[in-house]
């Protein structure tokens, strides 16, 4: 049984959001979910189809790893790459406490 | 002064026999884009002082008699999702606003390399997800043939760009149909070569198994010409065909005589009757002109756009995770990272990016994987085999660009399926990887101009481009 019938309902989209990272507050759910649900019932066009027999296809070619020499070459200016960062401390990205001080 | 030409080859030619200046022409675009840009705002950063410089550098060149690239002093515009060393790049997000990345986008060094001379960086849908260029987090482009109606999108800066003449050339980038429907829609030439034969590195990715840069030009034989200078084996990019760039400016004068045409008799519906007229004049012409028009049937093709919309999105839920107030771009400062991250994207992205994004994590979660991204990838399948069994009959197929021509702001903004639908005929090539363009082919509803699409199997430019300038030569020829 597909669960693509189902429609997407609120709870869905708040942890959807929680997922990806991505506060949103109650009203902008609501909104969310109600378009959402109409984009998600139109996919619905493909439940009729047999697909059983038919294998994915994730790129338009195979990908085939590529290899090269390990050959020292010029890299990105540190400096540069730093300087366009929020906020950087010697010489690394600088972030907040990763440990969650609520949770 | 002599006139300067309109287009990127006559400019060429007339800078490097010293017919005109470099100057002269950047001056004489850099004036058009002063006069119009406040109604069509197709740029998001007009690098005017930078072009005046490389213009000069390009004639003292010339005057010690250096040599010079074959592009040198054609003005080009690049769409905002392309790296531009120093230079801000902003996919026309919030969340990008003001970062000025470390490195050039490979096809901005190609074409520097050549001679090309950047004008401006130019609006976008927010990372390129869009149909109308409504989405950017900068405002609007309008288009320049009707300012109260949308450019398309999501290469809608560029479009405009060139339509407005602005740039004679730039560059777009192109997942579902951001070069193509824009290019109809305002009345110029979008070329979305196949998947690989141009390098996207420096392209901010949207859905990397979609993504292709392609150019905008007035004419068939410029949008060749720049497809030519950019395409090629590029080692930045693991994707990209080895194989150098093909040989296509040729191709476009060589006539359509012999060739076989598909007409696709399972057209999903919903197009506009002017461009169904449009379309039905286009096989009449190329049939006048010597080709052969052959009924095939494409019947998974009504589900490509389900089949679109739900793995261009999970490939972008996983792309623009990288948007995290880490290493550039917007942060919004909070107690800890998890907070930072969900703070930094909620103030950063625009209300599509986030539904794209929430599409794609749901599509991709525990217990709906097999139901929506699984199935797609098979429906996708389905799609390219049904073009594999077409074009063991045909040599290209006919169809639409968009199914409309290009309609009033606010029309489709708040309705997400309706603006999907734009997209219903561009979506399949990008699904299967192959090349395909958009020719101006007359006019439709409210005289707002229509384009013809010409689709290709892969590594198939040649053939689409003779097919191209056969188009173009139906509808008047090269204005």
């Amino acid at each position: 049984m597909s669960p693509s019938g189902t429609p997407i309902s609120a709870a869905d989209v708040a942890k959807v959001a929680r997922l990806a990272r991505l506060d949103i507050d109650e009203a902008s759910v609501v909104h969310f979910t109600e378009q959402l649900a109409k984009v998600m019932g139109h996919f619905s066009d493909i439940d009729a189809l047999d697909l059983s027999d038919v294998g994915p296809m994730t790129q338009p070619f195979p990908l085939v790893n590529v290899l090269r020499e390990d050959v020292e070459q010029p890299c990105l200016d540190t400096d540069e790459v730093l300087d366009a960062a929020p906020s950087s401390d010697q010489r690394r990205f600088r972030v907040p406490p990763i440990i969650g001080l609520d949770d | 002064m002599a006139t300067i030409p309109t287009t990127a080859s006559g400019i060429a030619a007339a800078i490097a026999s010293k017919q005109i200046t470099a100057r002269e022409v950047i001056d004489s675009y850099l004036a058009q884009i002063t006069a119009r840009e406040s109604d069509i705002h197709a740029f998001n950063l007009v690098t005017a002082d930078a072009a005046r410089a490389h213009a000069d550098a390009i004639d003292a060149d010339i005057a010690a008699g250096r040599p010079i690239g074959p592009l040198a002093g054609v003005p080009i515009a690049y769409k905002d999702n392309m790296c531009t060393h120093g230079i801000e790049t902003t996919c026309s997000s919030k969340i990008l606003e003001g970062w000025k990345p470390p490195y050039d986008a490979t096809v901005v060094s190609r074409l520097r390399d050549a001679g090309a001379i950047m004008v401006g960086k130019t609006n976008l849908d927010e990372f390129a997800m869009g149909s109308s260029t409504e989405n950017s987090a900068f405002g609007p482009t309008r288009n320049p043939l009707d300012t109260s109606r949308v450019p398309g999108g999501s290469s809608g800066g560029s479009a405009a760009a060139v339509a407005a003449g602005f740039a004679p050339v730039s560059l777009g980038s192109d997942t579902g149909g951001s070069i193509r429907q824009p290019a109809a829609l305002c009345g110029v030439v979008g070329v979305k070569p196949t998947y690989g034969l141009v390098s996207r590195y420096g392209l901010c990715a949207y859905a990397s198994s979609l993504d292709q840069i392609g150019p905008f030009a007035t004419t068939v034989a410029d949008a060749a010409l720049i497809t030519e200078a950019i395409a090629g084996h590029d080692a930045m990019d693991s994707t990209s065909i080895p194989q150098p760039a093909p040989a296509l400016v040729a191709s476009v004068s060589q006539g359509v005589a012999g060739m076989r045409i598909g007409r696709v008799t399972d057209l999903p519906a919903g197009a506009e009757p002017e461009v169904i007229a449009r379309l039905t004049e286009a096989f009449a012409a190329l049939e006048a002109a010597g080709a052969t028009i052959v009924d095939i049937t494409l019947p998974s093709l009504s589900y490509a756009l389900t089949a679109y919309y739900l793995i261009a999105p999970a490939e972008a839920s996983s792309n623009l995770a990288r948007y995290d107030g880490v290493r550039y771009g917007l942060r919004v400062n909070a107690v800890d990272t998890n907070s930072m991250y969900g703070a930094t994207r909620a103030a950063g992205f625009g209300d599509e990016v986030k539904r794209r994004i929430m599409l794609g994590t749901y599509a991709l979660s525990a217990g709906y994987y097999d139901a929506y991204y699984g199935k797609a990838l098979k429906v996708r399948r389905l799609i390219a085999e049904d073009f594999e069994r077409a074009y063991a009959q045909v040599d290209v197929i006919l169809t639409p660009t968009s199914p409309v021509v290009a309609f009033p702001f606010g029309d489709k903004v708040d309705d997400p399926m309706a603006m999907y639908l734009c997209d219903i005929y561009t979506i399949p090539t990008n699904l299967a990887g192959h090349p395909a363009m958009s020719v101006p082919f007359g006019t439709g509803a409210h005289g707002m101009p229509v384009g013809i699409q010409v689709l290709a199997p892969a590594l198939g430019e040649a053939p689409m481009f003779r097919v191209g300038g056969a188009l173009e030569n139906a509808a008047g020829g090269v204005k």
